[in-house]
Parts: C-alpha cells; sequence; structure tokens
C-alpha cells in the first residue's frame, strides 16, 4: 500500500534488519518503526485495550497513540517516535499492558 | 424571563445531583452553570466512594457518608437505566496504606473511636502485609499493612457528572448555561437571578456554586467561609487489572488507567501542577505499587478542593431569606446518593436529614459549639 519515493535499492544505504513478531523486517536507517512496518507491507500493530479492534499507525506524528508497539519488552511504545536499530525486538501491543515489577 | 420551582445554583456534582433529585421528584428545576470558566472542581477530582476515616471530629459526618455509600449503587444503577450512561461504580472495600507498625496501630485506634461513635455502624478491619498481599498482589515491601472497610468503593466522577446531567434533562429540568451570576434579589415570594446572559426567576434557590458560593452566600443571608485547596493528580497509561480495589490515593479506573493522587496545597486559586509535587505524588505511589515504576504518566492536573475552615460540608437554610439554601462540600463524589436522596427532598419542605444538622455555619464562630 505504501511505497519509498526512492527506493532502498536506488541508494548505497546501509540496511537495518529488526524482528516484527515473526518476520523479519528491512528499513533504512533514520526510518521510524512505524514508517518502517507500513513500507514492509504490515498495517496491524496492536489490538484496542476495550474491544481489540485492529489498529494501525495514523498520524505518524506523535500525537495519535495508535501505533503502540512492544519493543524490546518494553510495552506501548509509540512506533512512530523512535528509529529502528539492527536487532531490534518489535511485538504486536496486545490490548492494555501488562504491568509486573 | 425564565421561571422555575427551583434554581440550583452550580452545575457541578453538588448542584447536579440535588437537581436531579428534585427533578426526579417532579420538581421544575433549572441548573445554573457557569461555563467552563468555573473552577470546575467536579471535573478534577478523584473518584472515591469514601466512608473509612471520614467524620473523626464530627461522627455524623461519618454517619452522613455512609447513608450515601449505601445509597449509591441503586443510584448508579437508577441513572444507567433513565440515560444509558455507566458510572463505573464498584464497592470492592477500599484500603488506607500504612507504611509502620506505629502508624497501623495508630489508625487502628482512631478508626475504632469513630467506630464506637457510630455504634459500631461503621467496621472495618486492620489487615497485616500478607493479608494485603492477598487483596494486591503487586503491593510493595515497605507497606506494613492497612486497615479495610467494606464501606469504600469508587467511581469515574465524569460519568456520574454526564449521568446527572442527562437525569435531569430526562425528568424535564433544564441546564442552562447562563454564565456568572451577579445578583440573587428578593421579588415578593420569588428570588430574581441575574447572570451574565439570562435573569431567572424561582420559588426557591439552592446555592452549589462550589467556591462561588463565597460570594453568592451573603446576598440571601448566608455565610460561606470557604477555602480553596489544591489537590494534584497523575494518570497512567491504560494497563490490565492490577488494582481491584481502591486505596486513599491509587485507584485503576474502568479503563485500566491508574490515578495516583493526592497533594493538599494551600496556593489560593492556582489550579494549575507543579513538578515538585508530582513527584512527589508519583513516589509514594511506587512505594506503594512498585511496579508503577515503569509505567508511562499520560497527564496530571491540579484542581481546587471546596474546603470549609474544618473540612466539613455546610449546608443551611436561610433564616432571612426563606426558600434559600446553601450546600457545599469538598466530597462530591461521595457523597452524590445523599445529596441526590436525602438532601434535595429537604429543601422540597420535607424535614432535614438528622446526620446534618452539625454541618451549619455558626460552628465557625467562636462563641458556639458544635452540637454532639
Amino acid at each position: 500500500m505504501f511505497k519509498r519515493l526512492s527506493p532502498p535499492e536506488a541508494t548505497n544505504e546501509a540496511v537495518v534488519t529488526f524482528r516484527f513478531d515473526e518476520q523479519t523486517v528491512t528499513a533504512r536507517p533514520g526510518d521510524t518503526v512505524a514508517a518502517a512496518l507500513l513500507t514492509s507491507g504490515i498495517s496491524i500493530c496492536r489490538s484496542t485495550p476495550v474491544s481489540n479492534a485492529p489498529r494501525a499507525p495514523y498520524c505518524m506524528m506523535g500525537v495519535c497513540f495508535e501505533c503502540l508497539v512492544e519493543v524490546d519488552g518494553n510495552p506501548n511504545v509509540q512506533a512512530c517516535q523512535v528509529e529502528v536499530r539492527d536487532g531490534m525486538h518489535v511485538h504486536t501491543q496486545q490490548g492494555a499492558r501488562r504491568l509486573t515489577s | 424571563m425564565q421561571q422555575c420551582d427551583f434554581a440550583v445554583i452550580g452545575g457541578g456534582l453538588v448542584g447536579s445531583a440535588i437537581a436531579y433529585g428534585l427533578a426526579s421528584q417532579g420538581h421544575q428545576v433549572s441548573v445554573l452553570d457557569e461555563g467552563d470558566v468555573a473552577y470546575r472542581a467536579s471535573r478534577g477530582n478523584f473518584g472515591l466512594v469514601w466512608v473509612q476515616g471520614k467524620g473523626q471530629e464530627i461522627p455524623r459526618y461519618s454517619q452522613w457518608s455512609m447513608r450515601s455509600a449505601s445509597k449509591w449503587s441503586a443510584l448508579s444503577q437508577e441513572l444507567f437505566e433513565l440515560t444509558g450512561v455507566a458510572t463505573q461504580h464498584h464497592n470492592p472495600g477500599g484500603v488506607h496504606l500504612c507504611y509502620s507498625e506505629a502508624e497501623l496501630a495508630s489508625r487502628e485506634v482512631d478508626l475504632d473511636a469513630l467506630s464506637q461513635a457510630t455504634d459500631r455502624q461503621f467496621s472495618f478491619k486492620m489487615l497485616n502485609h500478607s493479608e494485603l498481599h492477598d487483596l494486591i498482589p503487586e503491593i510493595g515491601e515497605s507497606v506494613t499493612g492497612a486497615s479495610w472497610s467494606s464501606w469504600d468503593g469508587h467511581a469515574n466522577p465524569l460519568y456520574l457528572l454526564r449521568a446527572l446531567h442527562a437525569g435531569i434533562r430526562c425528568h424535564g429540568g433544564r441546564f442552562l448555561a447562563v454564565g456568572k451570576v451577579k445578583e440573587i434579589r428578593r421579588n415578593g415570594e420569588s428570588y430574581v437571578i441575574e447572570s451574565n446572559h439570562q435573569t431567572i426567576t424561582a420559588s426557591r434557590v439552592i446555592l452549589a456554586a462550589g467556591l462561588g458560593n463565597r460570594e453568592l452566600a451573603p446576598q440571601v443571608g448566608l455565610d460561606a467561609p470557604l477555602i480553596p485547596n489544591r489537590g494534584e493528580i497523575l494518570v497512567t497509561e491504560r494497563m490490565r487489572p492490577l488494582l481491584n480495589l481502591p486505596t486513599t490515593y491509587l485507584r485503576q479506573t474502568g479503563e485500566g488507567s491508574i490515578l495516583m493522587g493526592d497533594s493538599h496545597e494551600d496556593v489560593g486559586f492556582n489550579d494549575g501542577t507543579e513538578t515538585p509535587v508530582l513527584a512527589q505524588i508519583a513516589k509514594r505511589a511506587v512505594r506503594a505499587l512498585p511496579a508503577l515504576a515503569n509505567t508511562r504518566v499520560v497527564r496530571s492536573w491540579g484542581a481546587l478542593r471546596v474546603m470549609t475552615p474544618d473540612g466539613y460540608p455546610l449546608y443551611q437554610a436561610s433564616e432571612s431569606h426563606p426558600g434559600a439554601f446553601i450546600a457545599c462540600c469538598h466530597s462530591g463524589v461521595t457523597l452524590a446518593a445523599a445529596h441526590a436522596k436525602c438532601l434535595a427532598p429537604w429543601f422540597a419542605g420535607a424535614e432535614a436529614p438528622s446526620e446534618i444538622t452539625p454541618f451549619t455555619a455558626e460552628r465557625f464562630h467562636v462563641q458556639t459549639s458544635i452540637p454532639a
């Protein structure tokens, strides 16, 4: 659904690889997690706390909180506010987060 | 000019509960609301329906709180059936956390005195750490124990307010955004109320304008020496249920966020927030529930409590101005059911509820003593 203005193969830039649930996703350095997911064709990043409805990144600028994911074990992270890093583990945020010490 | 039986000045929880009670008994009621320039204590409160520890100095306040708490479920159910708005009221009991054996012992002495003063109507139980841990598995190690009472519970104050407003309309009452009330004057048997936007005539007038009552009360021969007292609150992101019952300063809402309160600050009419105070609130919350250290706080706010000099409510009928009454308190959530079901009938001519007799302004005058 989304495509880059210039495809990754058109540049010499390095590629960043991270995990999203069971998939391996490649992105460009400087991409946000949300942008990387959308350009990889992944549109569902979480389910809502009350009705478990699927949600996708929306505003891409940190205000709507639709793009919540779990990053390296840290729940409810805004995917549009975090840059991709090699080896990152991103998971779908399923409903409300758990809290355990 | 608008005419009605009752004009309730103030569209917050106190005014709305009274207006709902009057409207549901078939009276013609108009609620006069100032608008969002008002201090809006009812939009900033914590949402406890709380009994334990209240009324230490005046046990009738404990009885008044119990009267309300015991009517809360029925009120909540009635509002839901009438308006479709759920207040999220739950009554799982509540705990007051203690951090030392000495604190636990002194809490027990205080609550026992209160229980005795109410002929054991108020009941409670002291819990040690392991008993508390059974109720709240995430409780911090440094919490020595707690007092627990089945009387306590919580609700969502914003939904309560919305349900009351909807309920008033369902019973034919009117909610008027009239701006600030400037003047109340007698005109024969009725009262003429002049506000920024409208003039309203009513047979009876009830002052429920929170801190605004200070200026309104003298116009109808009453006295309301109210003092603002600021409380700040933090709210976290939504989480799965981890706190099944409310504590004095922590509760988890129906949506899953945790509210952390509170502060008691004498800062005049400043209803903002201050970082050192918020930090202190967060620190205390983390001490109670260490897992909270990993949560995100999404909002914080300050709101002004409507306090009398002794912290107890003020309910009074004017002697010089028949048909004019005042009602103010800082426990608009806890007392909502008593206000709707017991106080409203008094304004309509029934006998005053026996619990409220100590709460006139005379007690603030040094020469009078509090009736026992």
